[in-house]
């Protein structure tokens, strides 16, 4: 996984509360069998004015110009900002890669459902929760300044606006300090082994019907 | 010791290692995969050349990609077919259990599940898909993941979690005539919102839920995470074990009886603490009708889709107002005066014999509605397909005029041929009304199985009540 340190990018705002992982990234691509190349389709069908499918070249079609991504002025943004309950609906990783792929390392919303949340943190993707004021005045700043920048710093868990003002965030200590280092999830708990071999050998004495 | 809640007790009994900040290592003891979200997870083994944990823990079958109509063909669409292909060699690489496409125990995970008996109550089960909510109707830790720890399960069978908070939903009363545990969950969801339930899980419990049948309420839990809790649950009662007996992975002999005195210990304390308490009236709730694109945009049926100044704040008010452009909708407009194209039962959520039963109560000696192009029905497994031909439900319908399919996710994702034109209308016994849930530009009213049924006969809403009355 790519490390998470700090960041300087550009905001993208998405001005709608319970934004669903099949916005995010439509059914028909999950089809694949990969783990890239979801960017594309990233938002598809607000994205683009015809219907996509796999394997099309996305390059080709129409974009919605009415979709807020589309805008020049948010072209390379890497800092997402979004409302309540971002990311709902179903379990798929597809949306935090497609997220990925599109450019994004950073998401900010007053909430976020609960399994994208853990997903994005297997993805080097940071999701930061914010109070509901603080997120309406960073859109209200994102609207008013083309270029709007903020820097995110995950060792001290700040956010700096361009005007110097400096926000705190909550982050859970272990998965900071994998997201910080680019941690392999398998490798650390392979780390517990004998502890995991120990609890079955409890568990197959008290409901050994769990092991037949 | 201090009274415990349902969701300690499984919590308690899964610890592996507790991290310095709380977060835990929990044992996973089932883990139930299917051909979407599993083909990077078994990459990642392979990359790493790493063997699953413990074969046995492990039931896989293909159920959102499979076709609902003749099978024999295979799949007609190729990355449909590559997707399943890959699960059957991944299976068979890693040894692992599973129901193919031409297995008549293949349906969809979440009703295979309970249905062999692979899920039972005390145990931690996870799925790489959100509704895994659904098998905490038997008192079992269950919830959806994605597919970096759906690999990380393989390898490990643990997951790193952090506990939730805890949230009491106590449902007093008998719920009406025609009124289902759909009606109940949507209520609940209506109430308290699709995030109202984020960081929680979610205990149902009340007069009402102990009265619901397994089926019932693997039909709230199900629905669990549409209130935003990864996991729902309901206590170990009589009828839990009665569903359990003689289901072909569930203990046997001696060590059935040992199995059912853990079991009965699966219940809330009296006096354990949750951190938050919802109540509601089991007899004050209605047939319910969802008129947005999100299951918390739900109404009685006898109610009008609301205004956007109704909404409770300045961004739920344009939301109402996108998903009213959406779903083509005027606000003030009498749900039931809503026509229906389409009809779709079936789901995760409403697919089992006691569904169709429901819908069949309806749907027996009427017609499908001349304005609805399509009604299926599509039972959530084979063997719920084969109870149901047992039982002639399938002639019910078929003479009706609905569709009777091949078991599989069909229309509630439209990942496979079955989907919404742009506008049509559908109702659905699904879990999801997203903007394109069921199909690009579709248009999905989340009903019980009766109000579907009664929806496909009337070609538009009706309160199912008046029709069974
Ligand atoms: S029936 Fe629908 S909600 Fe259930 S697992 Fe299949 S796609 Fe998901």
């Amino acid at each position: 996984m790519r490390p998470f340190t700090t960041l300087h990018g550009l905001v993208a705002p998405l001005d709608r509360a319970n934004v669903d992982t099949d916005a995010i990234i439509p059914k028909q691509f999950l089809k694949s069998i990969q783990r890239t190349g979801f960017g594309p389709n990233a938002f598809d069908e607000w994205r683009y004015l015809n219907h996509g499918e796999p394997g099309m070249d996305n390059a080709k079609r129409p974009l919605n110009p009415d979709f807020v991504l589309n805008q020049p002025r948010y072209q390379g943004a890497s800092v997402l900002l979004a409302r309540d309950n971002f990311g709902c609906g179903s379990s798929r990783e597809h949306a935090p890669w497609a997220l990925e792929d599109y450019g994004f390392r950073a998401l900010i919303a007053p909430s976020f459902a609960d399994i994208f949340y853990n997903n994005c943190f297997k993805n080097g993707l940071l999701p930061i929760v914010l109070p509901a004021d603080t997120v309406d005045r960073l859109f209200r700043e994102t609207f008013a300044h083309e270029g709007y920048r903020l820097t995110i710093d995950l060792a001290a868990q700040t956010i700096t606006t361009p005007a110097g003002e400096i926000i705190a965030f909550e982050v859970d200590g272990e998965r900071k300090h994998r997201l910080l280092n680019g941690l392999d999830d398998i490798a650390l708990t392979l780390q517990y082994t004998d502890e995991i071999k120990a609890y079955e050998s409890r568990r197959k004495v008290e409901a050994p019907w769990l092991f037949v | 010791m201090q009274p415990r809640t349902l969701y300690d007790k499984l919590w308690d009994d899964h610890v592996v290692h507790v991290a310095p900040d709380g977060t835990t290592l929990l044992y996973i003891d089932r883990h139930l995969v299917h051909e979407v979200t599993s083909p990077q997870a078994f990459d990642g083994l392979r990359l790493h050349g790493r063997m699953p944990w413990r074969v046995a823990s492990v039931l896989a079958t293909p159920d959102h990609n499979v076709p609902t109509l003749d099978r024999t063909a295979g799949i007609a669409d190729p990355v449909s077919r590559t997707q399943v292909e890959t699960l059957d060699a991944n299976c068979r690489e890693f040894g692992l259990d599973e129901f193919r496409m031409d297995d008549r125990r293949q349906g969809i995970v979440h009703v295979i599940g309970p249905e062999q008996g692979f899920t039972q109550p005390g145990v931690t089960l996870v799925c790489g898909d959100s509704h895994t909510s659904t098998h905490g109707a038997f008192a079992a830790l269950a919830f959806g993941i994605g597919t970096s720890e759906v690999e990380h399960v393989l390898a490990t069978q643990c997951l790193w979690q952090k506990k939730s908070k805890t949230l009491l939903v106590r449902v007093d009363g008998r719920l009406g005539p025609g009124v289902t545990a759909k009606d109940l969950v949507l209520a609940v969801i209506g109430r308290i919102g699709t995030a109202g339930g984020t960081g929680y899980a979610i205990e149902f419990a009340g007069e009402a839920v102990r009265a619901l049948s397994m089926e019932g309420r693997m039909t709230i839990c199900n629905m669990a995470i549409e209130a935003g809790a990864r996991a729902g649950m309901v206590a170990v009662d009589d009828t839990t074990i009665a569903y359990l007996r003689g289901r072909p992975r569930a203990p046997k002999g001696e060590l059935w009886d040992r199995a059912v005195a853990y079991w009965r210990t699966l219940v809330s304390d009296p006096g354990a603490r949750f951190d938050r308490v919802v109540e509601l009236d089991a007899a004050a709730i209605l047939p319910q009708v969802t008129w947005g694109t999100s299951p918390e945009m739900v109404a009685p049926v006898d109610a009008r889709v609301p205004h956007p100044d109704e909404a409770p704040d300045a961004v739920r008010k344009a939301d109402w107002q996108r998903a009213l452009h959406y779903m083509g909708l005027e606000p003030g407009t009498a749900i039931a005066d809503i026509a229906v194209d389409k009809v779709f039962i079936g789901s995760c959520t409403n697919s089992r014999i006691e569904d169709l039963r429901e819908a069949a109560a309806v749907a027996r000696g009427r017609r499908v509605a001349d304005n609805v192009r399509l009604a299926m029905v599509v039972p959530g497994s084979g063997l719920v397909k084969a109870q149901a031909e047992a039982e002639g439900l399938d002639r019910v319908f078929r003479d009706a005029g609905f569709e009777w399919r091949e078991p599989g996710c069909s229309m509630c994702l439209a990942m496979n041929a079955d989907r919404l034109e742009p506008g049509e209308r559908c109702a659905s016994t699904s879990n999801r009304n997203f903007e394109g849930r069921q199909g690009q530009g579709g248009r999905t009213h989340l009903v019980s199985p009766a109000m579907a049924a009664a929806a496909a006969v009337h070609g538009h809403f009706v309160d199912v009540r008046e029709v069974l009355s």
